[in-house]
């Protein structure tokens, strides 16, 4: 669905630069203090994907929802090229593990929705049909989210994100929810994406493969409250082969941090 | 199907070879008379009792006839001056219910329509004509308590203009204070909903006079307002506002928080967020809201326009009775019933274009 330009031009937005640093965070729960992130120190370059991956419950969304702007940290900051994020910014979108496409709204409308927040959807209107296009949902612009299949859903999530021309997106375990068939494809897709859009990337997972898989490092986080476990280059041309012997043997080392080594 | 394996099974052990298992009978046995099975099926498959297919339009025609030759034919015990008008206007239904029936073939949507109508039109027919029986014939119902048909057309073709008169005056009546209820409670709702600090000062008075009847200001209100038609306009706002506001208030708190999430990474403002996120995700909520709040101005109404409203069908309902015109009284009721049906439909018509999404289920 995505076409693949052959020599990938060069990057139309740079990604962002973002740097994690020191953050430590904690929930009120009942009135019990519960650390969720033990001093995260991670520094991101410009047109990077990087994985963040960990046990479920771990904290990894929570890091997410900081570097987003939703949250505010307990303490240690978090900067965006330089700039300590306060708030949310379209310049850094989120998807989320739910398409949360609004019922009420047309396909369409769902994807506009940024440029009508930042109300440029008038002069700007031109590009959802793009965005419409480039994930293959052109022919479902008019129809309504209930009307879409889980898969299609989270492609116009997709393509509602991609229509503000992020510098940071972040990935919010965005195919957790999919079949394995509709998982592998739009892996590809997104690398696709990436690769032409020259964004940069966080994406949260609990799959070592599909980190493998997608992304440049790998980040491994420890269970809650998590902390940088390991940092791991991935060091292979794209696109990838799933079968690919490096990848496999990477994938064995990672399953040993995550103390599921027992299990290969 | 069922008496044919009831013969093959118990009762013809002969049938069985030795050995034979009872599914080895039953296969057998299907496959040896598929075409019974087939013919009971056909036979069997539903046709409501309500369908009386394509004779239903001539039958609630015919009906209708009958009831015009009772009610000409047999003679009223004491003289109403519309009894023939009656017969004929029956008479003129029967007759359009036949041609309506004749004139389209079974699969035209009019013809249809009619069918789908017909077991009511015949309902309406018999009770018409049972209820001319036991009132004008039989006098088994004593007048003046119990009015025949043809007096409450009487009722109209002589009282017509009083009667259009208080149904416009009750309309207007009824409108004003509605819409500005509707108004108030949906912006009181919204903003409890959505704003702490409303919520802190008016949750509480909510849940103090959100109880309370609204009839049960009828006496402040009367003496609070300078007429009674803005006393009414108050009193009907307010049974609006109430339902209208809770629900309202609901729905704005029930809308996820990840659709905030959402929009507030995309870049919306909190403009954004109150008009086009959470009003549209509570909008379901509010219809309920105006739909409850639209059953209770119809009780103010008529309470207001007996107690102190010098017009209205309430009014009128109230004057009749008073004059021991009961036909009026069955008269306007039947124009209330039809105002108010009228007007709940119409909420239910913008509903469901409103919320048309609500509906769009069919998946790919």
């Amino acid at each position: 669905m995505v076409a693949v330009a052959i020599r990938p031009e060069p990057p139309a937005n740079p990604g962002m630069a973002v740097a994690i640093r020191n953050i430590n965070h904690h929930f009120a729960l009942h009135g019990e203090h519960l650390p969720v992130l033990d001093t995260i120190s991670i520094e991101v370059e410009p047109g990077e994907l990087v994985a963040l991956l960990g046990p479920s419950g771990c904290g990894k969304s929570t890091l997410l929802r900081l570097v987003a702007g939703l949250d505010q940290p307990s303490s240690g900051e978090i900067l965006a090229d330089g700039v300590p994020v306060t708030g949310p910014d379209p310049s850094r979108v989120v998807v989320f593990q739910d398409p949360t496409l609004f019922p009420w709204r047309t396909v369409f409308d769902n994807v506009a929705l940024g440029l009508e927040a930042q109300d440029r959807l008038h002069k700007d209107r031109h590009r959802v049909g793009t965005a419409l296009q480039l994930v293959g949902l052109s022919h479902f612009a008019k129809a309504h989210p209930q009307q879409l299949s889980g898969g299609m859903a989270q492609r116009a999530a997709l393509a509602r994100a991609l229509v503000n021309d992020p510098r940071l997106l972040i990935l919010d375990e965005p195919l957790g929810k999919l079949d394995s068939m509709t998982r592998i494809t739009m892996q590809s897709e997104l690398v696709t994406l990436w690769r032409r859009a020259g964004f940069t990337a966080l994406l949260v997972t609990h799959d070592v493969e599909e980190a493998l898989y997608m992304a440049n490092r790998v980040i491994v986080l420890s269970e809650r409250p998590a902390r940088v476990v390991a940092d791991v280059s991935v060091d292979r041309p794209y696109p990838r082969g799933r079968g690919d012997q490096y990848l496999v043997e990477l994938r064995h080392h990672l399953l040993d941090l995550l103390g599921l080594g027992s299990n290969w | 199907m069922a008496t044919a394996d009831a013969a093959a099974l118990p009762n013809a052990p002969g049938d069985v070879a030795p050995g034979e298992s009872n599914e080895a009978i039953h296969q057998k046995h299907a496959t040896s008379e598929p075409t019974t099975a087939k013919e009971g099926q056909t036979k069997g498959s539903p046709r409501s009792l309500l369908d009386l297919g394509s004779g239903g339009g001539v039958a609630a025609g015919a009906a209708w006839a009958l009831a015009a030759v009772v009610t000409a034919g047999w003679p009223d015990i004491n003289e109403w001056s519309y009894t023939h008008l009656l017969s004929i206007i029956e008479t003129i239904i029967g007759f359009v219910l036949v041609a309506l029936a004749l004139a389209f073939r079974p699969d035209d949507p009019i013809a249809i329509r009619i069918r789908r109508g017909s077991p009511w039109a015949l309902a309406l027919a018999a009770g018409l004509t049972i209820w001319e029986a036991v009132t004008a014939k039989l006098l088994w119902l004593p007048p003046p308590f119990f009015a025949p048909p043809q007096a409450l057309l009487e009722a109209y073709l002589e009282d017509w203009p009083r009667l259009l008169e208080c149904a416009l005056h009750s309309s207007i009546l009824l409108g004003t204070g509605y819409l500005i209820g509707a108004a108030v409670g949906f912006s009181s709702g919204l903003a409890i909903g959505w704003s702490k600090a409303a919520a802190y000062w008016g949750h509480p008075v909510l849940r103090l006079i959100g109880p309370l009847p609204p009839t049960a200001w009828i006496p402040i209100a009367f003496f609070l307002f300078p007429s009674s038609w803005s006393a009414s306009v108050f009193l009907i706002a307010l049974a609006t506002a109430i339902p209208v506001a809770i629900l309202t208030w609901s729905g704005v708190s029930s809308v996820p928080a990840s659709y905030y999430d959402v929009a507030r990474t995309l870049g919306a403002k909190q403009g954004f967020l109150v008009l086009k996120v959470a009003v549209p995700a509570a909008l379901p909520h509010v219809f309920v809201g105006l739909f409850m709040g639209m059953s209770a101005s119809f009780v103010v109404l008529v309470v207001a326009e007996m107690l102190g409203v010098k017009a209205g069908l309430g009014w009128y309902l109230q004057w009749a009775q008073g004059w021991a015109a009961y036909a009026n009284m069955y008269a306007a009721l039947l124009v209330m019933a039809l105002l108010c049906s009228g007007l709940v439909t119409l909420l239910f018509t913008v509903r469901n274009q409103v919320l048309s999404w609500q509906k769009g289920l069919v998946r790919w």
